[in-house]
């Protein structure tokens, strides 16, 4: 973890750029999102007044770099080159030890690109102070959550390349579907009720974003919210194990065929 | 005919040197510092000098580039970066690790390209091809993938398209790199037969010292960014005490004649060996008349140890 | 005309050589702009109109927005690979060639698979124009073409002055993106819903708002809200001009900085 830390803390310029654009983007969805609520003519569109949508706006820009949606291609790397091979010989199961660098980038994140935006958004547009103090401890697990299921997630699009030549396919799939279905580009109860429930129970994805940043604005109620947290927690260990599954398939099928 | 000439050319480049943990501070280095150059039309010259001595950043002024900080350039009497796309089409460059070609089409397809490119009249496009073809042994991988070519394969197709259109300078930089015995020799026979034609002139950097033996009868050594020898292969010798060397074996044991000129280096009962500091292998052998000899050999000088001794900042002498 | 002609042929070949790839990606780039088109749906099942726009009038700016990035993106939007080829040194072989370099990387590299959805962002232009309440006069139907012609041209020269930003900043990773990711995104929706210094840096500053803002509202016979005369959106498609003007400077003063630096 604190390799994954350190590995990520040397590119600095980059992140100064990441976040940057990410405080961009911001602005960008967030005057949008309000403009809806303002020409929606209520107080509220779809459980969301201005303040929650303007923090729901500005905490996913800072979220959407912690829990890395995109751009995460080294397990494909690896296989595509051979190198993974190598990963066999390591005594820590490779689930584990990609997980262990990831949630050390996760960390780094955290500090250089969740805070810009969240500093920043605050500054131009209302912001909304969670009432509940239980609130912000729940937020804190369901990201620490998101992270770890995004991560298996990425890990099985990743691993599609120990069957697959080319797994640009998967990657495209994967990058679309989860910023719309996660609620990048809009907070999902935008849909109509008969589309959401089941997105929410029956696929991971708005467990990636959605949940945590709705945990955060106190959408529902206490109870709800913790029902939302442990959902998240059930499909973390069904894509967990999922990813060792693959993972002990995949290594028959290299010690099989030999690479 | 001057075809490359450079007067007084320098190049600085800033660069960021850490001081401390977190300041850092500009620095100007001088990667090229006073260069001279004057190449005629048709000559072979071997561009040679240990990393970071300036080779390739020379190479990259004279190919257009980068803009010199100082200095005159003049190459087919161009000037390399202001006429930068005119010179192109009468200069011809490999860069060893960069590729010219199609990664992902076949060699003949990346020809038919660069035909167009440079504006080739099929006619002279054919007939070059065909040459290269005929002596690069380019016709059983000239339908595969660029991609899926050997280094030495890729290499031979490089080469053919720098000469496509042409050119009456070809700039080579480590055409030899990474190659493989049987590869560097086609190369290296095909610059030779390129060279022979003295149409086209020829200017290699190289760290593969046995290039320059086989192509060029000039050799610019170049460290720190400046040229520290410029002449023959057989004048860098002479300035740094190189010697050519006769061994002389025996049938039977016999005592070593001392001779004028040559300087006997080691001595067995069956073997002595002489180093030529003066007096011509004939010369000697003459004097050797009488000795029971079973084989007599001359060993050149090997360059590497001289450009060794260079690089290695043994100080210059001209006489041992 | 002939030498681009064979780069083109080139690069088509080389990207039709992988058959498979070449079908996925014609298929996932639709995706992309079509999600897009599918967002502001979602918003106006919430909401009966955004920034002054009923979802018709809406839908006008979306399209033409999506037409003009997707296509500048497919002629243009591959330059930002020049960070790849100052990083591996290939720039000094695209130097060496007698062509000048801003056309041949952008024709060695050019995404062809990006037709797709250069073709949907026209289709969804097309039909936005049919729904919508237009009441077309010869001058309209001139504006309605040559208004996404000008975003092509503009988003291309937003692409160039971004990937010139290489040139000074090698590690300048995603700052691009908020140019020109974020130019679509902001010219996807009416400029009336920004508001504030960020509207007038992107509207204004930037001439994002040139794009298809005004020259939607002068198809729809609308007034701008925030109030801009009405013939602002018949001369819109000229920011074209500067922009390609700023582009074409920045360009050639980045090759004058490789060209010194070597990196």
């Amino acid at each position: 973890m604190g390799a994954g830390f350190r590995r990520y803390s040397t590119y600095r310029q980059a992140t100064v750029a990441g976040a940057f654009t990410n405080t961009v983007f911001g602005f960008l969805r967030c005057y949008v999102l309000l403009a809806v609520a303002a020409g929606a003519g209520t107080a509220t569109v779809a459980g969301y007044d201005p303040a929650r949508l303007a923090t729901f706006v500005w905490f996913g820009q800072g979220l959407l770099a912690v829990v890395l949606l995109w751009g995460w291609t080294e397990l494909a790397d690896r296989i595509r080159t051979g190198d993974v091979v190598a990963d066999l010989l390591r005594p820590v199961h490779p689930v584990t030890r990609y997980l262990a660098t990831d949630l050390g980038r996760a960390g780094h994140a955290v500090v250089t690109r969740f805070v810009p935006p969240v500093l920043i958004g605050p500054l131009f547009f209302p912001f909304y102070v969670p009432h509940r103090w239980t609130t912000v401890p729940l937020f804190a697990v369901s990201v620490l959550l998101a992270t770890v299921l995004c991560f298996g997630c990425r890990y099985l699009v990743n691993a599609t390349g120990y069957w697959l030549l080319d797994i640009r396919g998967p990657m495209i799939l994967w990058a679309l579907v989860s910023g719309v279905l996660g609620g990048l580009y809009f907070p999902l109860r935008f849909l109509p009720d008969a589309l959401v429930v089941p997105l929410w129970v029956l696929t991971p994805l708005p467990s990636l974003f959605q949940t945590p940043l709705d945990v955060l604005v106190e959408i529902d109620p206490t109870p709800r919210q913790l029902w939302l947290v442990v959902l998240q927690a059930a499909w973390v260990v069904l894509v967990l194990v999922l990813c060792r599954v693959v993972q002990r398939r995949a290594e028959r099928r290299l010690v099989v065929q030999g690479g | 005919m001057t075809v490359i000439s450079a007067r007084g050319l320098r190049k600085e480049f800033t660069v960021r040197v850490k001081v401390g943990r977190l300041r850092r501070d500009r620095r100007t280095v001088a990667a090229v510092d006073g260069v001279d150059l004057a190449i005629e039309r048709g000559e072979m010259v071997g561009y040679i000098g240990p990393n970071g001595a300036g080779k390739s950043t020379t190479l990259k002024m004279l190919t257009g580039v980068l803009t010199p900080t100082a200095g005159d350039i003049s190459v087919c009497g161009l000037s390399p970066v202001r006429q930068r796309t005119r010179l192109a089409r009468r200069i011809g460059v490999v860069f060893g690790q960069r590729s010219q070609l199609w990664w992902d089409l076949p060699l003949r397809e990346s020809f038919e390209l660069l035909r167009h490119i440079y504006r080739v009249p099929p006619a002279e496009h054919a007939a070059r091809l065909l040459r290269c073809r005929a002596l690069l042994d380019l016709d059983e991988f000239l339908d595969t993938p660029v991609r899926q070519l050997s280094l030495g394969q890729r290499m031979r197709g490089e080469l053919t398209a720098a000469l496509l259109h042409g050119p009456e300078v070809l700039f080579l930089d480590e055409p030899t790199i990474g190659l493989d015995v049987v590869s560097k020799q086609a190369v290296r026979g095909f610059l030779a037969e390129l060279g022979a034609t003295g149409d086209v002139t020829l200017m290699l950097t190289t760290h593969d010292l046995a290039d320059i033996e086989k192509l060029c009868r000039r050799l610019l050594v170049i460290d720190h960014g400046r040229v520290v020898h410029d002449g023959t292969i057989e004048a860098l010798h002479a300035r740094y005490g190189s010697r050519r060397r006769v061994v002389v074996e025996l049938e039977s044991p016999a005592a070593p004649p001392e001779v004028i000129g040559a300087t006997l280096v080691t001595v067995t009962p069956l073997r002595f060996e002489y180093d030529l500091t003066g007096a011509t292998a004939g010369e000697l052998l003459v004097r050797l008349a009488g000795l029971p000899i079973r084989d007599v050999s001359i060993v050149e000088p090997d360059i590497e140890d001289v450009v060794a001794r260079l690089y290695t900042g043994v100080p210059v002498t001209d006489a041992p | 005309m002939r030498a681009y002609w064979a780069l083109l042929r080139g690069q088509a070949r080389s990207q039709t050589s992988y058959r498979l790839s070449f079908g996925i990606d014609l298929v996932s780039n639709v995706w992309a702009t079509a999600l897009d088109v599918f967002t502001v749906f979602v918003l106006f099942a919430v909401t009966r109109t955004l920034g002054g726009l009923d979802l018709h009038e809406a839908l006008v700016v979306t399209g033409m927005s999506a037409c003009a990035f997707a296509t500048g993106d497919m002629l243009v939007g591959n330059i930002e690979r020049i960070t790849l080829y100052v990083r591996t040194g290939r720039f000094d072989a695209v130097l060496v060639r007698p062509l000048p370099a801003l056309p041949q990387l952008v024709l060695l590299d050019l995404p062809l698979h990006k037709l797709s959805r250069a073709a949907f962002g026209a289709t969804v232009y097309l039909v936005a124009l049919g729904a919508a309440d237009i009441a077309w006069t010869p001058g309209r139907a001139l504006l309605a073409v040559i208004a996404p012609v000008g975003g092509v041209v503009f988003f291309g020269a937003v692409f160039v002055v971004t990937a010139s930003v290489a040139f000074w900043w090698t590690e300048s990773g995603e700052f691009g993106n908020a140019f020109t990711y974020g130019g679509r995104d902001f010219t996807s929706y009416p400029v009336s819903v920004y508001s504030g210094w960020f509207r007038n840096a992107f509207a204004y500053g930037l001439g994002f708002a040139f794009v298809s803002y005004y020259p939607a509202l002068a198809l729809l016979g609308k007034p701008d809200p925030i109030g801009l005369p009405g013939w602002v959106g018949w001369i819109a498609p000229l920011v074209a001009l500067p922009a390609t003007g700023a582009a074409a400077l920045i360009w050639r003063a980045g090759i004058r900085r490789y060209t010194s630096t070597g990196s």
